[in-house]
Order: C-alpha cells, then sequence, then structure tokens
C-alpha cells in the first residue's frame, strides 16, 4: 500500500495538473480522482415497472450493510442526475439497486441501463439497519419500499438458522409485487422467514382487494398477532409510513413494546413556490437570512456576511457557483424555478424560492 | 446542524445600490463597481458603427441574440458531452504517447514526433479545454471532473487567478479602455486612444519575447500588479494569489524541466527530452499568443471608454461584444486548435455556450450583423495576426501630433491605461 502511494506520488510529478487516475481512465473507466464510479455487471427485469442493476463499484467503495442506500449518479442527454436509491442486495455480495420507474431519472435508469454502462456513486450510508442482537423482527413494507428490507431478508435469513421474520408487504398485484417468487421460495426453504403478501387490487384469490389498513391493529392482528412482541421495520410511501408512526405511538406506550424504525425514500423538502422567496440557510456559515423573490442569492448571503464567491453579478462568469443542498431557486432571468440535490447554483442571477439552504 | 438565526438583516428592495454589504469580509478587496445592465435607453454614446442603430433596433437585436443563446441552452445534451470527453481523451492520449516518445529522443524522429504530439496535446488542453472548460461552458453536465469550479490546467498560472482576470474583468468590460487590462495587457500600447510613452517604442521587442513565454506574461499580468499599486487590490490578496503561483509554477516546472527529462536521462535521452519539452511549451505559447491577439487587435476592432458604456442596455453590451471582437476565418481543424476562439465574436456574445457549437451560432450571428448593419470583422489567421502586429509595431511611435516630443516627455506612468476623457 504504501509503494503504491509512492509510486502515486511519482507518477502525479508527470501528470500534474491531473491526478494519475485521470490519465488511467484512458483505459479504465472506474478511475477517477474526484468521483466514485461503477460498471454494470448485470441487468434484471423484476416486474413490468423495475429493474434491478448489479453494478462493481472502483475503489474508495466502502461493503455495505444490510438495509443502507446510496446515491447514484447517472446521466441523462448529458447531464448528471443524483437520487438515492436502497441497495437490494445482501450485505457481503457486489451491491444492487432495484429502481422502480417513476420519474424521469429512475425511469431513464430502470429502462435505458446497459450491462457495462458506468454509474456515478458515494459511498453507503443510513441507518436503517438490522440490529445488533438477534430478536423477532417484523418487516413492513410497501411497493419498492421493499429495497432495503429485501437486503436485510437476503442478509439474515439464509445465515442464520435462528432467524424470526416476518415480512407483511402490500403491493398492487402478484405481478406488481418485487422478489415475489424469491421470498415464497425463501419462506419454503427456511423456516425463520413468513411472507405474507397484500395485494391491493383484486389479484382473484378472494382476499380483500383493499389498502393495509394500518389506521387500527385490526390488519396487524390478523397477520401477525404477536408484532408487539417484534422489532418492527417499515419502508413505503409517505402515507403509510406516517399511519405506522402513528399506531405505535398509539398502541405502544408500555415497556414491553418493540420499537419501529422506518425509512422515508422520499425527501422531506418542502417545494418551493416561485415568487414569494423564503428562509436561505448558509450551511457552513452558520447563517439565515428570510429574503424576497427577487433578491439574488449572492446579495443575501453578502448582506449577512457571508463570504460569498463572486464575479460579473450577471450570470456570465460563473466565479459565484455554490452548491445547493436543499430547496428550489428561480432564475431571475427567465424566472424558471429549478434546483437538484448538489445543482451548482449561480447565485448572482438566482432567489429563494421557498425555503434554500447553500453548501456555503 | 446547528444554526445561530441572523433574521435582522433583510435586504432591501434593490441590493445593487445597497452600496458594500455590512460584514462583507474585507478578503475581496475593493473592486470597480460591476456594470447593471440597463433595462431600456440606450448608452450614453453608442458607438460609431451602431450609430444608426434606434433603441427599439437595439433593442430587437438583443432579443434575437437571446433567442439564440436559449436555442442552444435548450439543445445542450448527450452529443455535446460526447464531444468534450472525445477532445479530452484524444488530447490525454497525445499527451502520454507524445511524453513517452520522448523518453526516446535522442533519436531524431522520435525527437520530432514526440515534441509535435506534445505541442499538439499542450495546444488542445490549453485552448479547446482549458479555457473553455473554466468558463462554465461544460458545468451544465454536473460533472466533477469537467467542472469550473474543479478545473486546473497545464499553465503556470493558477486556474482560479485566470478565471478572476479573463471571465470577470475581460469579458465583463470588453475593450472598455482602462478596465479590460486585457487591452495590451497593461505593458503593450495597443490602442490609439491609449497615451503614448517612450517606453512604448519597445513595444515589438517586448511582444516577440512575450510570444514564446506567454504562459507567464499571463501569470505576472493575473497577478494583477496594477490594481495592488493603485489600492484595488490588498497586499495580502497578492501575497495569496503569488503563494498559488508559486506552487502552481513549481509542479510545471518540475513536470517539464525535471520528471520527463530525468525519465528520459534512463534511456539516454534527457537532454533532448529537455529540449522537446521546452519546445512544446514554446509552440503553445507562440500559437495561444498569436490567437489571443486575433481575438481583438486585429483592424476593424473598436475600443470604448467607461463613459460611453453608461446607460448600456444588454442589446448595446452585444453590440460592445460584437464590435469589439474579430474572427479567424478556417478550416474545422483551424477552430479546433483555436479552441474555437476563432469563433471569437459568438464567443463574446455567449462565453458559457459550449465551444462545439459555436460553428452554428456563427452563421446566425454573421446574418443579424449583416441584417442591421454591424460590422463582422473576420479573416485568415495570417492576415490577423498580421494586422495585430502591424498594430504593435504602428502604436509603438507616438500618435502624429507627439513626434516632436519623442525624448522624456511622455504622460506620467499613472496615467497608463486610465480611461481618457470623452470627447464628442
Amino acid at each position: 500500500m504504501a509503494q503504491i502511494r509512492v509510486l502515486r506520488r511519482v507518477a502525479s510529478l508527470l501528470t500534474t495538473p491531473l491526478a494519475p487516475e485521470d490519465i488511467l481512465g484512458l483505459v479504465n473507466p472506474l478511475s477517477s480522482s474526484r468521483q466514485l464510479r461503477g460498471v454494470v455487471t448485470k441487468v434484471v427485469r423484476e416486474t413490468p415497472d423495475s429493474t434491478t442493476i448489479h453494478f462493481r463499484p472502483g475503489r474508495g467503495w466502502n461493503p455495505h450493510a444490510a438495509g443502507q442506500w446510496a446515491r447514484v449518479g447517472v446521466e441523462i442527454d448529458g447531464v448528471r442526475h443524483w437520487r438515492s436509491y436502497s441497495l437490494s442486495a445482501a450485505a457481503g455480495h457486489d451491491p444492487a439497486i432495484t429502481v422502480t420507474a417513476i420519474g424521469v431519472v429512475s425511469t431513464a435508469l430502470a429502462r435505458d441501463t446497459r450491462v457495462g454502462d458506468i454509474l456515478f456513486l458515494d459511498t453507503p450510508q443510513g441507518d436503517f439497519t438490522l440490529p445488533e442482537h438477534p430478536r423477532p423482527l417484523l418487516m413492513l413494507t410497501a411497493g419498492s419500499g421493499l429495497t432495503p428490507v429485501m437486503s436485510m431478508i437476503r442478509t439474515l435469513v439464509p445465515r442464520r438458522p435462528d432467524a424470526d421474520v416476518v415480512l407483511i408487504h402490500s403491493a398492487r398485484t402478484p405481478a406488481d409485487a418485487l422478489f415475489h417468487d424469491e421470498l415464497l421460495e425463501l419462506a419454503d426453504q427456511f423456516p425463520g422467514l413468513t411472507v405474507k403478501h397484500w395485494f391491493t387490487r383484486d389479484s382473484g384469490t378472494g382476499a380483500p382487494a383493499r389498502r393495509l389498513d394500518l389506521g387500527d391493529a385490526t390488519d396487524l392482528e390478523t397477520l401477525c398477532p404477536d408484532w408487539r412482541d417484534r422489532a418492527a421495520y417499515a419502508c413505503g410511501p409517505a402515507d403509510f409510513l406516517d399511519a405506522a408512526t402513528e399506531l405505535w405511538l398509539r398502541d405502544g406506550h408500555d415497556d414491553t413494546h418493540e420499537n419501529l424504525t422506518i425509512e422515508r425514500f422520499a425527501t422531506a423538502l418542502l417545494p418551493g413556490t416561485g415568487g414569494e422567496g423564503g428562509l436561505v440557510t448558509f450551511e457552513k456559515s452558520d447563517k439565515e437570512v428570510e429574503v424576497d423573490g427577487d433578491v439574488p442569492l449572492l446579495d443575501a448571503g453578502e448582506e449577512c456576511g457571508v463570504v460569498m464567491p463572486s464575479g460579473c453579478r450577471m450570470g456570465i462568469c460563473r466565479s459565484c457557483l455554490i452548491p445547493l443542498v436543499a430547496g428550489k431557486v428561480r432564475d431571475l432571468r427567465t424566472g424558471e424555478v429549478h434546483g437538484d440535490e448538489g445543482e451548482l447554483i449561480q447565485t448572482c442571477v438566482n432567489a429563494a424560492a421557498g425555503p434554500v439552504n447553500l453548501d456555503i | 446542524m446547528t444554526t445561530t438565526v441572523n433574521r435582522s438583516t433583510t435586504p432591501t428592495a434593490d441590493p445593487a445600490d445597497a452600496g458594500p454589504a455590512e460584514g462583507a469580509d474585507g478578503a475581496t478587496g475593493i473592486r470597480p463597481r460591476k456594470p447593471v445592465l440597463a433595462a431600456t435607453g440606450h448608452p450614453a454614446a453608442r458607438p460609431h458603427a451602431a450609430a444608426h442603430l434606434s433603441d427599439a433596433d437595439v433593442e430587437q437585436l438583443g432579443r434575437e441574440l437571446d433567442a439564440i443563446r436559449d436555442r442552444i441552452i435548450a439543445s445542450r445534451g448527450a452529443a455535446d458531452a460526447a464531444y468534450i470527453r472525445r477532445v479530452i481523451k484524444v488530447q490525454r492520449t497525445l499527451e502520454i504517447a507524445g511524453r513517452a516518445t520522448l523518453l526516446l529522443s535522442r533519436r531524431k524522429t522520435a525527437f520530432v514526433a514526440g515534441t509535435a504530439m506534445l505541442s499538439v496535446a499542450k495546444i488542445l488542453e490549453n485552448m479547446e479545454i482549458g479555457h473553455n472548460v473554466l468558463h462554465g461552458q461544460w458545468d451544465w453536465m454536473r460533472d466533477p471532473d469537467i467542472h469550473s469550479t474543479t478545473w486546473e490546467w497545464d499553465f503556470v498560472t493558477p486556474a482560479a487567478a485566470w478565471k478572476h482576470t479573463h471571465n470577470d474583468l475581460h469579458h465583463t468590460w470588453t475593450n472598455v479602455l482602462g478596465k479590460d487590462k486585457d487591452v495590451g495587457y497593461s505593458i503593450l500600447r495597443m490602442d490609439e486612444a491609449q497615451p503614448w510613452h517612450p517606453g512604448n517604442l519597445g513595444n515589438p521587442l517586448y511582444n516577440m519575447v512575450l510570444a514564446p513565454f506567454f504562459e507567464w506574461g499571463i501569470a505576472i499580468y493575473d497577478l494583477e500588479l496594477e490594481a495592488v499599486k493603485d489600492g484595488e487590490k490588498s497586499t495580502d490578496d497578492l501575497k495569496k494569489d503569488l503563494k498559488a503561483m508559486g506552487r502552481k509554477v513549481v509542479r510545471q516546472f518540475t513536470k517539464d524541466y525535471v520528471a520527463t527529462p530525468a525519465a528520459a536521462a534512463v534511456f539516454g535521452s534527457g537532454k533532448q527530452a529537455l529540449v522537446g519539452t521546452f519546445t512544446a511549451n514554446a509552440i503553445r505559447n507562440v500559437w495561444a499568443h498569436s490567437v489571443i491577439f486575433c481575438g481583438h487587435f486585429p483592424d476593424g476592432v473598436d475600443t470604448f471608454t467607461e463613459e460611453e458604456i453608461e446607460g448600456e442596455t444588454r442589446g448595446d453590451w452585444y453590440i460592445r461584444q460584437t464590435l469589439g471582437s474579430a474572427n479567424i476565418s478556417g478550416s474545422k481543424l483551424m477552430h479546433l486548435m483555436t479552441g474555437n476562439l476563432s469563433h471569437q465574436i459568438e464567443h463574446h456574445c455567449f462565453p458559457d455556450l459550449p465551444s462545439n457549437r459555436y460553428a452554428e451560432v456563427a452563421v446566425e450571428v454573421r446574418e443579424i450583423c449583416e441584417r442591421y448593419g454591424l460590422p463582422y470583422t473576420t479573416g485568415p489567421m495570417h492576415r490577423q495576426v498580421g494586422q495585430a502586429w502591424a498594430k504593435v509595431f504602428r502604436l509603438a511611435l507616438p500618435p502624429k501630433g507627439q513626434r516632436g516630443r519623442l525624448v522624456g516627455r511622455g504622460l506620467p506612468k499613472a496615467a497608463l491605461n486610465a480611461a481618457p476623457p470623452v470627447t464628442a
């Protein structure tokens, strides 16, 4: 390792201002000094709308724990977009994401990804992970919320003979249900796993075609009578998780009651509406300021004492770029409201459209 | 994240006129106020070549040029991204191949081939890649590997310093005497309106030395010594810039004049490799110098004063960029090797459009100029370079009226590059 470092130092004398990795990138597409990458090794169509993408990450990736997620960057029409996806593969295996075609980015990933494509990556994150000590578990998932839980089940069930997992998964129809056959096989093979599918549309099995009702405990009692004695994990749409949280809060105020851990995959950002401005937070500078919708972010930052990079102040020189952490901004030139997480904002010609967080 | 709320300062309706912001850090120094484009009206003096246009004409011209920009921006996509990646790949391959060949440069053919490949690689790196990436032309891809905020180039001046003097000052104040120091780079007298002093007699000599060492000239220029002298830039900022430049110089020097020859010495080609890298840098410098001088110095290019441009609208801004720049005509290869600065007029109108799109934009800009009766300066490289050099020689001499006072009667140095008073 030390030798590699010395070699790299020597090589960089010859490649400056580039890094040796930039030159290696000519032959190895995973090599980059700035951006972790992965190459797609396998693409599996799961349902008509969902695809599992297996990839081999380059150097710098940390092996994921079951249930974690990673930011994945993909290029659509030349522009890089980032989204977060739960890793669906078992811990210890090469990572994979399972993407459902909703929205521009996920749709492009789910439909257009081919073996050999390059994905841009960030290391796995998240604390929606298995408990440290074995205990009975209840997994409560809906739709693509199954993906992190699938990683947990794949990790735990085949390896631990003492596993005791009940999965309640809600999907529209059997055809829409992710990992449907694999789950049934696992449940067949390992007594430690019980799978209860819940279909919200008529599946012809005579089961009630309605949404899983978490407004009270009735449905849960039927599906998993000992649900109160299990450590619960829930992942799914926001209203599903809200209902689950409320149920656990209401029904679980005794000491013996096990915890509920939830994972949200919709960001809780307030979508801004153009024109009215908002609260701008300069995160590293630790400052906040309320601004009108026509004040450039650059002026707002300078006004409250943040050292803002700046240049022409008319949208040409791009000396003023600052990464957006959260929120939406309005281009004062066109009125267009835009803003993706991580997007570099020209602060001199963009104003707040609702609350905005900037990385400075 | 802990956040202390500081709500006491709510920006007023018109922050542009609010003066220096309270609490603004002194590190940015006192900089000239930036021009703020007027929504309507006209500048104090519209350039002679555009004097026949009414305010409404100029407004319409501005709208037409804005429409071109909007259309290109809306159509940027995968093909453009593939283009810049291809150029970068070719450039890096050439660079590596060139250096590798120089390892065997004891053989004459290897010396010639290696030096040629490295020269072409350095030219591409500097012009089509470095200059344009640092302009933010590829920022829309959101690729941190090809981005104006992360890019560093194979040039002794650090990217950050160059971005300030070039993107910020030169492109904002294009050809405004006293503001755009690119008009002669504070060394040469490149405009009749710049006062003559006896030192200007050396201009042809200075320029001849400048050409092969252009990158060093730019590095020194980017330190903005004049701004320091005039109190517009703090000595702390100068020290910081000097330190950054020093680090860059050491790295650049080590690569070309120590590491590469040392590696070649293993094959008995050390001395030849040193000559090769030096020659490649010189060729790149002479080429860059020529291209840059074609941009704003050939005949037919206008200069302006700060007073004249007061009240400039967006349309007038476009007119200034057009009248203040000159193109180079030629083949696709010529456009590539000049970093598409052969489309200097289009580059100045739309500095952040991807360079590979300037060729198609040029057709429309030229048509618009013809329709509005505006001059559109262009010509083959040899003619444009010739005119720029002729200007260097011509302006080394004092204006006709002053020729009797050749000795010791120049204007005080401080007046150099200052905006001359407006003469009606």
